[in-house]
């Protein structure tokens, strides 16, 4: 009985304690891994993923996913920064819109959850199955970043933007501000209110939900809103910390994100799962892929070593779920 | 033939089978009979390899034989046709037959011509008149459960189980099976045939086996046994289906359902329900028959507005007319729905009971904006304590609770939202006849409360001793009314029949 018991604790906290030996053995073998520098460096970095994967979250909770969420992030820090930049022209009426930085971002975060929005539509108007749906926003957002951007990156954003993305508050790297913010209303979101349960129950027995009287479309196309918005703001993120928004930016950070969720402990078939989970998932990677820079391994065996890392955590979860 | 002496299986904390023993013959039909949990399927499960550490013996053709898989059993000529079909559905009757011991070429390829002619001499001999060709999708539920008998006559199989063969079939068809089953028996195949109805066990068993809390209680010979003997054997005790008392006033209507249409939903011309127009009194229990196909699980649908764009009907709540078109309408309207399949539509089997339970008056239980634990537990306490929810806390997953529990869960979920007209879609399919009982207490206590209900069943005693009103529907119509007092089992069958069957059967 004490021995199950312990054996629960383990499930629990398996992924913190992976976590642990990660940084246990890297701070062996690279001086350079624990220092504080470095700690913010990883923490700075992984913000962004952290944000877009809270939105992949709450997604595969109820049994979706978002492969648009790498695109949708280029193409909203694109146009933020064009706007920041440029404003508007149209060339016919003599007409010039400028945009503040405010103005900008906003503009940003509303494109974002406007595809976000039209995902959730494709998705449960039309029962597009959600793998393709957002398969298409990928080369729809790509294609209207391309085209808003015509191909060449868009910098020289001036320093207030820049400290979404470099600046420090408080002893603490903004971003960090930012994906903490974004991750405890997520966390209050998924464990306290009603859009929470739904998501959870959806996930679980998406038509006992719909019988049970929840407007089971409503949900989806917010979750999926949420989604977007938040990967707006990854992508202004990464533009602000990079000074230049590319037009190839966020290419296969989906991959990164689901990644994320799966070693976070979520299940891809909905109904399991935690914010919370997710954010160590989005550490894990984190700092893999900050180890291995520091102990100079390729980029090459970088991603094989990845992949191995993403199967043996969902192996791992499997075996812990039979055993429930 | 066979011969089980003294099994017994443990699982971690519980002892599904005891000393069981039992004898099965050639040529005999054996029933098995027990209530849900008594330890059917767990034999069943150790008669066709699928356990296979268990105590005691089993005895096969006089040699002590162990199964070391499902497939090994197979060989041996021990084959289960389970209630879940196992087909594929996107391939042919000819290779889900042969599915996994397909026949090969001297070329290492397929011998599809082979393979076909076997299956045709197979369907001939069951009098399945269709091509080994067709997909298993295309066949209904009743054909596809003759294909997968055709899978165990491949193999040879002696004994034959067969894990309630009825509960998804059609009447005639049952009479197909029983016909089949009749033939089987001639070969001289053992047959065990596990099944909750028991008026079929006597129309078809020579034998019967009892089960009950994992122990094998009494075996005998179906002849000069009763119904009740029966039952009581399975219960342990005796147990009277009694008719309810006819409550009088009964006049405020509740609901009244005036010229309701449901199109198919592929097939736009055709109308799945047909002009139906019906009523319901408060603390009134109306029990609509069918038999399967009839429209039954449509019309409690339509009614909750699960089918907005393909369905018409005036509605009246109260007097007062009502449109619903989501189930968030009906519930707004007083209505609950409790589904059919509970497991598929009725809960989310994940989660725990109080989660379910609050499901669907969420909005109720908020402070402030977020949900309040305290709200939550203290509704779903009440109504495990009033319904009597066995279940070690309100914790629990519902996936872990038995049948009868899961239902009471589904009915709390729905009575939490204080209904007024209560749609029941055989709420009492698939858990034992204890917890049956006390379902339909309940049903007659919310009743006597002044709640509508609707009570829809495939089992004519049920429908019996529960309605105060029976309707009968066929092919989507309402086809007779009767109350409780003029209700007899011959009228309202007669009914329920579609009248193209009937007159082809005059």
């Amino acid at each position: 009985m004490n021995l199950q018991k312990y054996r629960a604790d383990l499930i629990r906290f398996q992924s913190f304690i992976a976590l642990f030996l990660l940084c246990l053995a890297l701070s062996i073998m690279s001086d350079k891994f624990l220092t504080v520098s470095n700690a913010w460096n990883v923490m700075r970095q992984i913000s962004v993923n952290i944000c877009i994967s809270t939105g992949m979250t709450l997604i595969v909770l109820t049994a979706g996913i978002d492969l648009s969420v790498g695109s949708v992030l280029a193409l909203c820090g694109a146009i933020t920064a064009g706007l920041l930049r440029n404003g508007i022209e149209f060339p016919s009426g003599n007409l010039f819109i400028g945009f503040t930085l405010f103005g900008a971002v906003v503009a940003g975060i509303l494109t974002g959850s406007a595809l976000g929005a039209f995902n959730g539509w494709a998705i449960t108007k039309f029962k597009v199955p959600p793998f393709v749906a957002t398969l298409a926003m990928l080369t729809i957002a790509r294609g209207l970043t391309m085209l808003w951007t015509q191909g060449f990156p868009i910098s020289g954003l001036g320093d207030t933007f820049l400290y979404f993305g470099t600046g420090w508050l408080l002893g603490i790297p903004v971003p960090v501000w930012i994906s903490g913010t974004i991750v405890l209303i997520a966390v209050l979101i998924t464990n306290k209110t009603r859009l929470g349960r739904y998501i959870y129950a959806i996930g679980g027995n998406e038509s006992a939900s719909k019988l049970s009287g929840i407007n089971v479309s409503k949900v989806k196309i917010t979750v999926y809103t949420i989604a977007g918005a938040l990967a707006a703001v990854g992508g202004i993120l990464v533009t602000s910390r990079l000074d230049s928004a590319q037009p190839n930016a966020g290419t296969s950070y989906e991959l990164d994100s689901i990644a994320a969720v799966v070693i976070g402990g979520t299940s891809l078939s909905g109904g399991r799962g935690s914010i919370l989970g997710t954010v160590q998932g989005a550490i894990i990677i984190g700092v893999l892929n900050n180890g291995l820079v520091l102990l100079n391994v390729s980029p090459f065996w970088q991603q094989v070593v990845k992949g191995f890392v993403i199967l043996l955590a969902v192996i791992i979860d499997k075996s812990n779920s039979k055993n429930d | 033939m066979l011969t089980v002496d003294k099994i017994t299986k443990r699982f971690p904390g519980v002892i599904a089978l005891e000393d069981v023993s039992l004898a099965l013959e050639a040529g005999k039909i054996t029933a098995l009979i027990g209530e849900n949990g008594a330890g059917k399927s767990t034999l069943m499960k150790v008669l066709s390899g699928i356990y296979q550490d268990y105590e005691g013996q089993i005895i096969f053709k006089g040699q002590v034989v162990r199964f070391s898989n499902p497939r090994d059993a197979q060989e041996q000529g021990i084959a289960i046709i389970h209630q879940e079909l196992n087909l594929i559905p996107y391939l042919s009757i000819t290779e889900n037959i042969f599915l996994g011991r397909e026949l090969i070429t001297q070329y290492g390829t397929l011998d599809k011509r082979k393979m076909k002619l076997r299956t045709q001499e197979l369907l001939d001999m069951l009098k399945l008149a269709v091509k080994p060709d067709t997909l298993v999708a295309g066949l209904k539920v009743g054909q596809q459960q003759v294909v997968e008998i055709a899978k165990a006559l491949l193999t040879d199989s002696e004994v034959i189980i067969m894990d309630e063969p009825t509960s998804a079939i059609t009447e005639s068809e049952v009479e197909v099976l029983f016909e089949i089953i009749n033939d089987l028996k001639k070969q001289n195949k053992a047959i065990v045939y596990v099944s909750h109805k028991l008026d079929e066990l006597f129309r078809i068993a020579d034998n019967y086996v009892v089960l009950r809390d994992g122990k094998s209680i009494e075996s005998g010979k179906m002849e000069g046994i009763t119904q009740d003997l029966l039952i009581q054997k399975m219960v342990g005790r005796s147990i009277q289906v009694q008719r309810k008392a006819v409550c009088e006033n009964k006049e405020e209507i509740l609901i009244s359902v005036k010229r309701l249409f449901l199109k198919h939903p592929v097939r736009q011309k055709e109308d799945l329900l047909k002009n139906i127009s019906f009523t319901v009194k408060k603390g009134e229990i109306v029990g609509i028959f069918g038999l399967m196909g009839a429209g039954r699980t449509e019309l409690l649908e339509t009614i909750f507005g699960l089918h907005p764009f393909i369905s018409t009907s005036e509605i009246q709540i109260e007097n007062t007319r009502v449109i619903i078109n989501s189930p968030s309408d009906a519930i707004r309207s007083g209505l609950a729905l409790v589904p059919e399949d509970r497991k598929k539509d009725g809960l989310v089997l994940g989660m725990d009971v109080k989660t379910n339970i609050c499901l669907t008056t969420l909005p109720d239980l908020e402070d402030r904006g977020f949900l309040s634990d305290l709200k939550e537990k203290t509704l779903s306490e009440k109504y495990i304590d009033e319904l009597k929810i066995k279940t070690p806390s309100p914790y629990q997953q519902a996936k872990n609770l038995s049948g009868g529990n899961q239902q009471k869960i589904v009915l709390a979920k729905w009575l939490a939202t204080k209904p007024k007209l209560l749609l029941l879609d055989e709420p009492t399919r698939g858990i034992d006849i204890h917890a049956k009982s006390e379902i339909y207490k309940l049903i007659s206590g919310l009743a006597e409360k002044g709640l509508g209900i609707i009570f829809v069943s495939s089992e004519l005693p049920e429908i019996l001793a529960v309605s105060d009103r029976v309707l009968v529907m066929a092919e989507g119509a309402i086809t007779a009314e009767f109350s409780s007092i003029e209700a007899t089992e011959d009228a309202i069958l007669k009914a329920a029949i579609p009248k193209s069957v009937y007159e082809n059967q005059l």
